[in-house]
């Protein structure tokens, strides 16, 4: 090729790529349209909630209160209806995420360390588990507990909350451990440290912001879970918020929607901070990490 | 380099306690799930204590079950289209418009999407309950356009249902289509674009193919959480009105708790865990396929 063709193939090619970024301008006024429109859609359940919230007289209409008032934060800010479920919800979430974390830690380091034909088929077992629809197994989860005498038990509750999470944990652990590199822990191993003091001392001070996103992961999963304190956990004082902000609903005759909404908030804004922590310190792919890239 | 010289088994023993976990609160479950739908265990009396072998009679009254057919017929639409139509192809439109708008109107309304997803699920169950009830922010809106305002929990309960799932779940879809899109190198729609390709002719003949393992992974997951959806529709209708959107994780929580018929539960549950095994088989199939 002369050097006259060549550059006037990158002439065109320059031209090609000017029209590119013409065209992407003329074509991003209507898909701003577009997606504020989408957008809108999606904000607007969410705002009933913010609105009503904060409404003494609110119902199921989406309506700028007539006098904003904290009426209903007020009148929910008592033990029995917000910090004791809260608290419970506390107990559950965190021991469910740290049952989970010791497990999924446990698990990887030899699954991420040693080499062994069991690995792979022990890993995609594991992710089939995944696959299994948690609220099928609901009822003969039921029919084991009361087998097991671990009905309205909290440490069996949790156990169980522990395992649904488990093969999601695994696999986000493993592959948080597999980026700290072998050779760190071989002066360790040559100086006789067990493999697990190497994990102890070397491994998991190295994955501690893993361990974060996974221990968050977990906790934000059990925090929203209704079904399964619903089913498992039958004695009021040890329901979690998920569970008793049911009651707001028909048990006291009319549906209190203000106080609803108002609980609603305040129970979702830890979970939300946590996204937020996670989203930010490890991308906004962070949940797709152990299911979508395997 | 010496790894420290232990035998095999004592290097696995750390994965015992999960393996444990495993076996005693999933597995355990689930073959408890294949042997109770074969008794006529109940959740009280008699048969709550010593439950009797009964054989295949819970699976012949699930074939004569008229609520069945209904019900499977209300999980296929309510995964079709919440799930694959409505949550996938919404998610891959406004993570192509994203493309193409402005960085800061795509921030701001991919937090909306991911905001409806964050949310513990039964909040934002309520939420779409006020925004479909018959007051609600959906008939306000119909109401100044002047359009009729049914009562869409009571008539069209599966529509009510579906939008608020579309809505709960396409944050899911949207990130992964995010993230599937920025894999694609820019060279190759470029190349397309200098041979004339439109927009469109860009997108399904060369960018879709190329994220097509993105796309076959992400309705299978999407798939399987849809096919577990139970707190959404429980506080949207609770399976009415008369079996009008009793799905089968639904029809399964009914028949155990609700009428106190374990076997017969079990037995429904039974069939929810072989569709989600199947689709679980195929995920991993396609998982081994994508890397070999």
């Amino acid at each position: 090729m002369t050097t006259a063709t060549q550059t006037s193939a990158r002439a065109r090619r320059r031209a090609a790529l000017g029209s590119v970024s013409l065209a992407r301008r003329r074509a991003r006024t209507p898909a701003d349209a577009a997606l504020v429109l989408i957008g809108a859609c999606f904000v607007l359940p969410l705002l009933w909630l913010a609105l009503a919230s904060l409404d003494a007289g609110a119902g199921h209409q989406t309506r700028l209160p007539g006098e904003v008032s904290l009426d209903n934060f007020a009148a929910i800010m008592t033990p029995g209806l917000l910090f004791q479920p809260l608290w419970n919800s506390l107990l559950l979430s965190a021991g469910t995420a740290a049952v989970n974390l010791v497990a999924a830690v446990l698990a990887a380091y030899p699954l991420s360390r040693y080499q062994s034909r069991f690995n792979r088929p022990f890993m995609y077992t594991i992710l089939f588990g995944t696959c299994l629809p948690i609220t099928a197994i609901m009822v003969p989860v039921y029919g084991l507990f009361v087998q097991l005498h671990l009905l309205d038990s909290m440490p069996g509750t949790i156990f169980f909350m522990a395992t649904t999470t488990l093969p999601m944990a695994i696999w986000m652990t493993k592959n948080f451990m597999d980026a700290v590199p072998v050779s760190l822990e071989e002066a360790a191993w040559v100086d006789g440290a067990s493999g697990m003091a190497a994990l102890r001392t070397i491994v998991l001070p190295l994955m501690r912001q893993g361990l974060g996103v996974v221990f968050i992961f977990v906790f934000i999963q059990a925090w929203g879970n209704f079904f399964v304190p619903f089913v498992l956990l039958l004695s009021e004082a040890g329901q979690p918020a998920a569970v008793s902000i049911f009651s707001f609903f028909g048990q006291h005759g009319a549906v209190a929607y203000g106080q609803l909404a108002a609980f609603s908030i305040l129970f979702s804004v830890p979970v939300l901070v946590l996204y937020v922590i996670v989203a930010k310190g490890a991308g906004s792919s962070f949940a797709l990490s152990g299911a979508v890239k395997g | 380099m010496a790894v420290p010289r232990t035998t095999r088994w004592v290097r696995l023993l750390p994965v015992l306690p999960a393996v444990v976990l495993l076996l005693v609160f999933l597995a355990g479950p689930v073959l408890w799930a294949f042997h109770a739908s074969l008794t006529n265990a109940a959740l009280t009396g008699r048969n709550a204590r010593s439950p009797g072998w009964v054989g295949l009679d819970n699976y012949a009254r699930l074939l004569t079950d008229p609520v069945l057919p209904l019900s499977l017929a209300l999980t296929v639409l309510f995964v079709g289209g919440s799930a694959i139509l409505g949550q996938n192809m919404l998610g891959l439109l406004i993570a192509v418009l994203m493309r193409r708008a402005r960085r800061s109107v795509s921030a701001v309304v991919g937090t909306a999407v991911v905001a409806a997803w964050v949310l513990p699920e039964i909040v934002a169950a309520f939420a779409a309950y006020a925004y479909f009830s018959r007051d609600g922010t959906l008939n306000q809106l119909l109401g100044g356009l002047g359009l009729g305002q049914p009562d869409w929990l009571y008539s069209f309960p599966m529509v009510a249902i579906m939008l608020a799932n579309v809505w709960r779940g396409t944050a899911f879809s949207m990130l992964v289509y995010r993230a599937a899109l920025d894999d694609v190198p820019g060279e190759v729609t470029e190349a397309a674009l200098m041979d004339g390709a439109s927009g469109w002719q860009r997108l399904a003949f060369i960018t879709l193919p190329m994220i097509r393992g993105s796309i076959a992974t992400n309705l299978m997951l999407i798939t399987l959480q849809t096919l577990a959806v139970f707190t959404l529709i429980w506080v949207m209708t609770a399976g009415g009105p008369s079996n009008a959107s009793t799905t089968l994780p639904v029809l399964a929580y009914q028949e155990a708790f609700k009428f106190g018929d374990i076997g017969y539960g079990t037995a429904v549950a039974s069939v929810l865990i072989l569709i989600g095994m199947v689709f679980g088989a195929a995920y991993i199939r396609l998982l081994r396929e994508a890397k070999p």
